[in-house]
């Protein structure tokens, strides 16, 4: 009995640890590098002042979010009010714990990984709708009601494509399909997949089409620009946050952000090769096989900023769509093709 | 079992990020769809009209700075030129010059300003700080001008207050230059990128008929396709000396008078007004701005209206003397009111969204709307 407690306790001091090693200072890292980025991009500095090239902006950021009045109104459900972000940072940040960061380190291994991310990360949605009830805003109402009209519509088309690399991969255990993707850059199964034969070549266009589909999904599933419709500043002012403050607001600002990499993760391990390097390792090479394990930790977190960048790069560029055109775009294209793509891929694959 | 349904009443404003200022609006909603638009106005209103009654005819001048103060050049502009036609003054040709120099500057840093927060408007922020950057260099101008980076003070009847700085002239030559530049960007970066021309072509369209009912000016107007601009329909000071188009709306991404079209007219008039600013900026003759500012006001008893082409339309002033030093009344004309009170007709039955954007695209400065 001792021992199953034990096991169990390791297990979850595990799948917790990138929480604390990786997501909170990426939270932090993310929250400066949108600013420079955006910064850049508009011809102005961005944060300057606190620390080193204002380094330290958002650490100063978040102590102001914890020194501030958390402001409850009145007519608001409190209960429900003080539950929301709790559920919705749960649902974002259990998602992690299915992502393999290297072979040597996997918060949890279980062979279900792709599918458990799917259903946590769907968790959030019931947060926001949770949030935007209780606020009693008739704003908050409006940004809960384009939430979860969205999210739940672009889930489709993402499980589509999922569904289609697991016919692929043959799995739904995530470190078993970046295991797959492993030696060199064209068996990533955005090329093809390892198997070296016809099959490879005619998958290749297929696959490219569910690439850029689950990039497009997973951007209206995190809520950002051109999706940001439950947000909408200019609009709704902040949608399901817009009675939030203090440290509530910042659970549901960062949940925002761990979720952009939770999805580039998936993006990274289903099309780019998980954490593996695109031209061999150092440790080899030097006969060190433990710098292996450091290396893929690289290579993973570096391709997961690649797609979080790539996604701050398109917020500040593009204007935002309209309810009714997200939806056109979602049911009129992405599922049909998603759909007919899948069947495509899995003929394939029976060859 | 049958639900029950209701529309629900939503207050945008007067707090709200994309009511441009102070303006309330009530919409009557069903699901995202609006059924009615209500403006409710007021809450900037400072009494203008009234206060002019207490004050003789030069201290006018600063109080118009605020009515739109985007463009205080434009205001003082149509003020001066008022009482000027009721004093019949003629004013050096220098004045005149450094006036419509002033004048179109003004218009492009007032219309910058319009498209940037328009683009904000409909989530693209990176085109309005492009706007404010330029946007920047054009108050710096003025600034230098002036003292004053936004209420300026700077015309005065008769005259001007103040005469041009050693080397400002080729300053506006080097922001001409560089600005054609910054359009090019801007039509890259949003006038033309698709999923904006979705959010604006054919939303809110005000047909031309539509607009002259309810009395619309400016690019308002001329987005419907209207070729209305009293700079060259009833030129005013200098402006038939100039050679410029009026750019109408052509209905190039969907109905003429959409909101694109209301967009983009202001894009084009940018440019044109940098054509009246280089043409006038080597033209400006030698003369002394402040000879021709009486010392004392006092107009013969009688009525004046006198208009001018401010960037958001007809900016009017009514001014009765009754031979005193003070004005027995001002009345103003305000371009933002008059193209305000189309908003229910041209918002009924679109989206939420599609309300921002509409009233983003009429572009309106409440300073004016309440006075």
């Amino acid at each position: 009995m001792n021992e199953l407690l034990k096991d169990i306790l390791i297990n979850v001091l595990l799948a917790a640890a990138p929480l604390f090693l990786w997501i909170l200072p990426y939270a932090l890292l993310a929250v400066y590098l949108e600013r420079k980025v955006s910064a850049f991009m508009q011809d102005r500095l961005g944060p300057m002042r606190v620390g080193k090239y204002g380094l330290l902006q958002t650490i100063a950021d978040i102590l102001k979010l914890l020194q501030k009045e958390d402001i409850t109104a009145d007519a608001v459900d409190k209960k429900l009010f003080n539950f929301a972000p709790v559920l919705v940072f749960i649902g974002s940040y259990a998602a992690f714990a299915a992502i393999p960061f290297s072979s040597i380190y996997i918060g949890s291994n279980i062979d279900l990984g792709i599918f458990y991310i799917l259903a946590v990360s769907s968790l959030v949605v019931a947060g926001l709708l949770l949030g935007a009830w209780a606020s009693n805003n008739k704003y908050s109402l409006y940004g809960g009601l384009r939430t979860a009209a969205q999210i739940v519509s672009y889930e489709i088309p993402t499980a589509i494509v999922v569904l289609s690399l697991v016919i692929v991969a043959g799995t739904l255990n995530l470190k078993e399909m970046s295991e797959a993707q492993t030696a060199n850059i064209f068996n990533w199964y955005i090329f093809g997949g390892p198997e070296l034969s016809l099959k490879k070549f005619i998958l290749i266009p297929f696959l490219l089409v569910a690439a850029v589909i689950y990039f497009i999904s997973s951007l209206a599933e995190v809520n950002r620009t051109p999706f940001d419709i439950p947000e909408a500043e200019s609009e709704i002012i902040g949608g399901y946050h817009t009675e939030y403050s203090g440290m509530k607001f910042a659970f549901f600002f960062l949940a925002e952000y761990a979720n952009m990499f939770a999805v580039s993760a998936v993006i990274t391990v289903l099309f780019f090769g998980g954490y593996q390097s695109p031209f061999g390792y150092l440790g080899n090479l030097l006969n060190m096989p433990w710098l292996i394990g450091l290396e893929q930790i690289f290579w993973f977190l570096f391709k997961g900023m690649l797609f979080v960048f790539v996604q701050m790069w398109l917020r500040w560029t593009l204007p935002r769509l309209r309810v009714d055109q997200l939806m056109a775009l979602c049911w009129r294209y992405l599922i049909p093709i998603s759909l007919v793509n899948l069947v495509i891929i899995a003929f394939i694959s029976l060859l | 079992m049958s639900l029950k349904t209701e529309e629900l009443v939503l207050n945008m404003g007067p707090q709200h990020p994309s009511t441009h200022g102070v303006l309330r609006l009530e919409l009557l909603v069903d699901g995202e769809i609006v059924k009615n638009v209500t403006p409710h106005l007021g809450y900037l209103h400072r009494c203008f009209e009234k206060h002019t009654e207490a004050m003789q005819y030069f201290q006018v001048v600063p109080y118009t700075d605020r009515l739109d103060y985007l463009a205080s050049m434009g205001n003082n502009f149509g003020y001066v030129l008022t009482i000027e036609k009721l004093l019949n003054l003629k004013v050096p040709e220098r004045v005149e010059y450094i006036r419509v120099i002033v004048a179109e500057l003004q218009r492009i840093a007032s219309h910058l300003v319009a498209i940037g927060t328009f683009g904000i408007d409909v989530g693209a922020f990176t085109p309005f700080l492009f706007c404010f950057r330029d946007r920047e260099i054009i108050l710096n101008l003025l600034e230098e001008l002036t003292g004053a980076r936004f209420l300026y003070n700077f015309m005065a009847v008769g005259g001007l207050n103040y005469d041009l700085p050693d080397g400002w002239t080729e300053k506006v030559k080097d922001f001409a230059k560089q600005f054609r530049n910054t359009i090019k960007e801007l039509n890259d970066l949003l006038s033309f990128n698709k999923i904006f021309i979705e959010r604006t072509a054919n939303v809110g369209i005000l047909p031309a008929d539509l607009a002259i009912n309810y009395g619309i000016s400016g690019p308002m107007l001329r987005a419907s396709g209207v070729k209305y601009d009293i700079r060259k329909n009833a030129p005013y000071s200098i402006y038939d000396r100039f050679d410029f188009e009026i750019p109408v709306g052509k209905g190039l991404k969907g109905t003429v008078g959409d909101t694109w079209d209301r967009y983009f007219v202001r894009v084009l008039e940018m440019e044109q007004s940098l054509n009246i600013v280089e043409q006038a900026i080597d033209n400006i003759p030698e003369g002394d701005v402040k000879e021709a500012i009486p010392k004392k006001i006092k107009p013969p008893v009688g009525t004046v209206y006198g208009r001018v082409e401010n960037p958001r339309g007809e900016l009017g002033f009514f001014v009765v003397s009754d031979g005193g030093v003070n004005p027995f009344r001002v009345k103003v004309r305000p371009p933002s009111f008059c193209n305000l009170s189309v908003i229910n007709e041209i918002c009924k039955n679109n989206l939420v969204s599609d309300v921002v954007a509409i009233l983003g695209s009429i572009d309106i400065v409440l300073g004016e709307v309440d006075r």
